[in-house]
């Protein structure tokens, strides 16, 4: 049993923008990629050329459809650790591996304490949490918090390995528990909203809803006839005679 | 409560970085790779790139586990065993070079002709265009006759651009964007920069599309039309266009052909011509003179109606009138189209009249000045922001060059290209419509040891230009310019194989590929290509006698080659994207890039483009060769890159030219140009003028500055062309004009589908079959993972994508009797195959879809015989012919659009019926032999390397 800490400094997150996810997996591979050889390394991959190929993922994205007002839609939801700010996974485990960062709230697991009994992952209601199968250990996204800190890399650049790759610009990242900052703010902008929030483990990542597009203009359509004209006359023909006016002025 | 563990926060990436192009697909995006201790431990997205701007795509954060496959060749192979039995021998590159050196000689002393060489994915025509051309064969293309040169052709002949490479949407501006027949692919990254945007500025965004994922997931309204009926779609909003009178008259007086006075004189040889004055230029009626006038001259005021009386007593009648004539015409109203579209009438009106709407009430006005072509300033520049972005889903139809020429007029008519929220060109486009390039390789141009006389790909003007010989009988190996595929500006690839091992219209002794997986997916009807790659004759030979291939993995191909060249990983390569071919130009930039080695092959392999240029120098080559007949790139392809002129001062690269490095597009070669390259991350991009930026089809600064840097010859505009008189030419011919005519066979098809404005016919492969058989429409996509790569045997994204589902919608389902996961036969013409299916509501209800390219064959990419991808994966191509059924004549055409031959894949009519039990799929061919490959791990934990420093 791990304590959590009674306050955090910030609340550093992710807001997914399900409004412009496309789905191409952008963000998951390059999760990947980043911790592969990060905090997390290695993610492993068992069988990775076999009949069951599979490996350790902190960032997966479905895509699926649903219906909503009778209207058939597709949504891609990309699914990572949402960083609790009273996770279950750290107040279960045995060892005080899994634990919330003081400083940002970052839920992270010591790799030199975890001893793979997989508790975490039962008490995830999430599903957030992959046990690495050769490494013997769980692994979580870590928020990259080998990227946003680190003074090695251009300021620009210290954002997690997901939001640094989007190509649509999905993917936000920063502190949720100021209400001013970009996230926080389009989060209001735009009603968004936490997962599963009835369970009571207040998530903080927060996901944009996919917007309702607004009814468009439409040009009245055309006036028949002018005086001048005799009636009736076809679509080509008053064509034409548009045509003719139009260029005479 | 524990303390916190200590984390280090500031482990640094890597030793170092190297900039260099991503190769993961066709995007070519600048990539930043993090190396330590010669490792790749990182690739992101370069910030300062034009393409992608930092961001990186699903297959590009995968090109580690690419450049690391067990499936990477590992040295030059010659074949021991059958064809297809993957029995090799390794050779050294000196044995593999004499042999290649040996098969090519002695075709290049006898008959040019007998050697076929055709490149796929390849990046690098400029020089393997030039080789071929050195070499002296006409039977040179790559694979843009099976991917999208409709797209290309189609563009280049009505406005002298495109989409994709050639243009894109005003992403920063647009109000209003249209996407067709876009199946996750061509652009990757830009198109999800561009769909960001306009998704966060509340641009509305269309896609008309058979299927609703990915991009047409996100999109506001979804047009779930039926395959092959976009040209109806797209007449029907043109035809309200029209009806309620809002297209944009002045753009197409002073930027279209609309004007121009077609000759109406029936049964004559210049019917539907343009009347021309003695000079040739174009006629219109000028409103200031009262009489007939050049179209050409910048002060005339021409009127777009009325029949005309020209000199000699004829009567001729402006564009503007035929074409409003086609597109009022009541088939093209939306209540005519709604039952073929799928598409209901009220829609289409309203989608019209919101483009209308966008178009003229919702103009942006740039406070810009700008100066036309004839000199005039225009103080303000005037844009319609509505862009339209199309590619597969509308080029792999047999109806998909008129299609997509349609779509262009619908632009045209809107004022929409290169314009402010419009279509925007990217240099070197605009070309002249059509580009003044003619295709070269009729017999009278090939001769034994001598170089072809210009390029082999073009843009014809009429039957003169066909690539014939003297028996009017085809001249080049894919049928390619012939009376099958007049037009055909990118060859057609996909029928090398089926007529090489036929004899039709010729055989051929070598075959010579690189990088097109012809054995398995590239190709229509696998099992007769395999069949024609392993054909014998009475004497027991290979009819294709034999088969030189390059690839960088152990791909179905492989084994049916004779001589294998290993190609090199992308991070392991030279390459130029040059823009004398296809360049990452943006635009407002005219730019191209380099790739360079940076990180070392630990296997015994070369790039493709070094290996081809040894090879010129081996077969002296005039343009390889010194006088004394040593080679004349001794430094391989950095040498070519740097030291190539195409003419004097133009080469490879645009950047950094002139002895000092200071000329830009135009210069003497620089011997530190690739340095400069490497040092700006790669790339190098001219930024255009403000002034310059749009219009840049009649914009006199940027006319001016494209005929410096070469991309034109003279500073006149790009006409757009409605009517095209090329195609009409072709039509003229076939209607008993002028000394070169279609074959009897031929003559009634040229005459129906050349038509020179353009119009909605039924895709082939539909009016052939029983449709009551084939009722349903079947269509692939490449999941945005592995578009346009080689991804599925990639350990990191076969984990997203294994075994591939047929999506089918609900209502099949229910009819059909299965459900999920059930084995179907799905039928066609040709043969059937057996998968499972997913239902889904996203889909077009006669139309059924699956990924391309997950199934693999056992044996190949070094991946296990009970993988997925072997026992689930599947592929439609079984079921695509590349032959049409016999129609009226008995000549069998190939499975293409009449105009430019591009493959119709999508044609493709099937059935479905429930299967029996589970097993695998079906057609499941032997195993193919492996040896030469290391065995696969059956582990990785990458990047547990990288974990050493830390504290």
């Amino acid at each position: 049993m791990t304590t959590l800490p009674p306050e955090t400094g910030k609340k550093l997150g992710l807001v997914i923008d399900l409004d412009i996810c496309v789905g191409c997996q952008a963000c998951v591979t390059s999760c990947k990629e980043w911790n592969t050889g990060g905090h997390s390394a290695p993610l492993s991959d068992h069988d990775p050329y076999g009949a069951d190929p599979s490996g350790a993922w902190l960032n997966r994205v479905h895509s699926y459809e649903y219906e909503k007002a009778g209207v058939s839609r597709t949504v891609h939801f990309p699914r990572s650790c949402l960083h609790c700010e009273e996770p279950a996974c750290v107040t279960v485990c045995p060892t005080g591996a899994s634990y919330k960062r003081i400083e940002d709230g970052i839920v992270l697991v010591n790799p030199d304490t975890c001893i793979g009994c997989k508790l975490c992952s039962w008490a995830c209601p999430y599903g957030a949490r992959e046990y690495d199968h050769d490494d013997g250990v769980m692994k979580k996204c870590t928020l990259c918090v080998d990227r946003i800190y680190n003074e090695t890399i251009p300021e620009e650049d210290r954002v997690p390995s997901c939001v640094r790759a989007c190509p649509t610009g999905a993917r936000a990242f920063g502190d949720l528990g100021d209400p001013d900052s970009a996230v926080s703010k389009s989060v209001a902008a735009r009603e968004g909203f936490g997962l599963l929030e009835e369970f009571g483990y207040k998530p903080v990542n927060r996901y944009l809803p996919p917007r309702e597009a607004a009814p468009r203009a439409v040009v009245a359509e055309p006036q028949g006839e002018t005086a001048s004209l005799p009636n009736p006359r076809s679509a080509v023909e008053r064509l034409f005679a548009w045509a003719d006016r139009a260029l005479s002025h | 409560m524990s303390a916190e563990p200590v984390v280090n926060l500031n482990q640094p990436v890597a030793d170092r970085v190297a900039k260099t192009t991503c190769y993961m697909c066709a995007c070519r995006c600048g990539i930043d790779v993090h190396i330590t201790d010669g490792k790749v431990r990182y690739i992101d997205g370069n910030r300062d790139h034009p393409v992608n701007r930092g961001v990186i795509c699903g297959k590009g954060s995968a090109g580690i586990m690419q450049h690391y496959s067990p499936a990477r060749l590992r040295a030059p192979m010659r074949r021991v065993g059958p064809r297809g039995s993957g029995e090799f021998e390794e050779i050294s590159w000196d044995e593999a070079l004499a042999l290649a050196t040996d098969w090519l000689g002695e075709v290049r002393r006898s008959d040019p002709r007998r050697l076929a060489f055709f490149t796929g994915r390849d990046q690098s025509q400029s020089l393997t265009g030039f080789w071929a051309m050195q070499y002296g064969t006409p039977n040179f293309a790559a694979h843009g006759g099976f991917c999208s040169v409709n797209m290309a052709a189609g563009g280049l002949y009505t406005f002298g651009g495109a989409f994709w490479e050639f243009g894109d949407p005003d992403w920063d501006l647009t109000k209003y964007f249209m996407l067709f027949g876009v199946a996750e692919d061509h652009a990757s990254n830009p198109i999800k920069i561009g769909i960001g945007k306009l998704k966060s500025r509340g641009a509305k965004v269309v896609s008309i599309n058979p299927v609703r994922t990915g991009y047409n997931a996100v999109a506001d309204e979804w047009v779930g039309i039926r395959p092959g009926t976009d040209g109806l779609f797209v007449g029907a909003l043109i035809h309200e266009l029209f009806r309620t009178r809002q297209v944009d008259l002045d753009y197409l007086i002073r930027y279209t052909n609309a004007p121009w006075l077609v000759i109406e004189a029936p049964g004559a040889a210049d019917d539907g011509l343009f009347a021309r004055d003695e000079a040739g230029a174009p006629l219109v009626w000028d409103k200031a003179s009262g009489g007939l006038a050049s179209g050409l001259g910048p002060d005339v005021q021409p009127v777009l109606t009325g029949r005309r009386t020209l000199a000699d007593g004829r009567m001729a009648r402006p564009v503007f009138e035929l074409m409003a004539e086609r597109y009022l015409d009541p088939t093209y109203s939306p209540e005519a189209v709604a039952e073929g579209t799928g598409v209901p009438a009220e829609q289409i009106r309203r989608l019209a009249a919101e483009i209308a709407h966008v178009a003229f009430r919702e103009e942006i006005v740039l406070d810009q000045p700008w100066t036309d072509w004839t000199g005039r300033r225009h103080e303000k520049m005037i844009g319609r922001p509505v862009s339209m972005h199309a590619m597969r889903g509308i080029s792999a139809h047999s109806n998909g060059f008129q299609t997509c020429r349609m779509i262009h007029i619908l632009q045209i008519l809107l004022g929409s290209i290169d314009c402010p929220g419009g279509f925007r060109y990217k240099p070197p486009y605009p070309r002249q419509a059509p580009p003044w390039l003619l295709p070269h390789g009729a017999s009278r141009d090939v001769r034994p040891d001598e170089p072809l006389g210009g390029p082999h790909l073009g843009f014809p003007l009429g039957p003169q230009h066909l690539l014939l010989n003297e028996d009017d009988s085809p001249a080049r190996i894919d049928k390619g310019f012939s009376w099958d595929a007049p037009m055909s500006a990118h060859g057609l690839m996909h029928m090398v194989i089926n007529n090489a091992a036929t004899k039709d219209p010729y055989g051929i002794d070598v075959l010579f590929m690189y990088m097109a997986n012809m054995a398995w997916n590239s190709s229509m009807n696998v099992g007769g290509t395999i069949e024609a790659l392993t054909r014998k004759d009475e004497n027991g030979d290979y009819v294709i006698p034999k088969i030189i291939y390059s690839d960088s993995y152990y791909s179905e191909t492989v084994p049916y080659a004779d001589l294998i060249l290993p190609d090199t990983t992308y991070l392991e390569r030279w390459d130029c994207i040059s823009l004398l071919d296809r360049p990452i130009s943006e635009a407002d930039m005219a730019a191209d890039s380099i790739r360079w080695p940076v990180v070392e092959p630990d296997r015994d392999v070369r790039g493709f483009q070094e290996v081809l240029i040894d090879l010129g120098g081996r077969l002296g080559l005039p343009a390889f060769t010194n006088a004394d007949g040593s080679p004349k790139y001794p430094g391989g392809y950095p040498d070519y890159i740097v030291n190539h002129q195409r003419k004097p001062g133009i080469g490879p690269l645009a950047g950094w030219r002139g002895a000092d490095g200071t000329k830009t597009g135009n210069g003497a070669p620089n011997p530190q140009q690739l340095d400069r390259y490497i040092e700006n991350g790669s790339f190098f991009a001219h930024h255009l003028k403000p002034e310059q930026a749009y219009f840049k089809h009649a914009n006199r600064d940027y006319l001016t500055w494209a005929v410096e840097m070469g991309f034109r010859t003279v500073p006149l505009p790009t006409i757009f062309q409605l009517y095209s008189e090329p195609v009409q030419a072709f039509r003229l011919a076939a209607e008993g004009h002028g000394t070169r005519q279609p074959p009897e066979t031929h003559r009634a098809r040229i005459a129906r589908y050349f038509d020179p404005l353009p119009f909605w016919y039924p895709p082939f492969e539909g009016s052939l079959v029983d449709e009551a058989l084939y009722p349903l429409h079947a269509i692939t996509q490449r999941p945005m993972h592995m578009y346009h790569s080689w991804g599925s045997q990639n350990a990191w994204l076969r984990q997203i994508t294994a075994a591939n589902r047929l999506y089918i919608h609900h209502d099949l389902g229910a009819q059909t009797g299965v459900t999920d996961d059930d084995w179907v036969w799905l039928a066609s013409h040709l043969g059937r195959v057996k998968c499972q299916v997913r239902l889904m509501e996203g889909v077009n209800p006669d139309t059924v879809w699956t990924w391309n390219a997950i199934g693999k064959r056992r044996g190949a990419w070094n991946l296990s015989d009970d993988a997925p991808e072997m026992k689930e994966g599947f592929l439609l191509n079984h079921l695509i012919s590349e032959l049409l059924p016999k129609g009226g004549g008995g000549y069998r055409y190939s499975n293409s659009d009449p105009i430019t031959g591009q493959a119709a894949w999508f044609d493709l009519r099937v059935n479905i019926a429930p299967a029996d039990g589970a097993g695998a799929t079906e057609p499941m061919f032997e195993p193919l032999g492996h040896a030469q490959l290391p065995p696969a791990p059956g582990k990785l934990a990458y990047g547990s390397q990288f974990r050493k420093a830390k504290t």
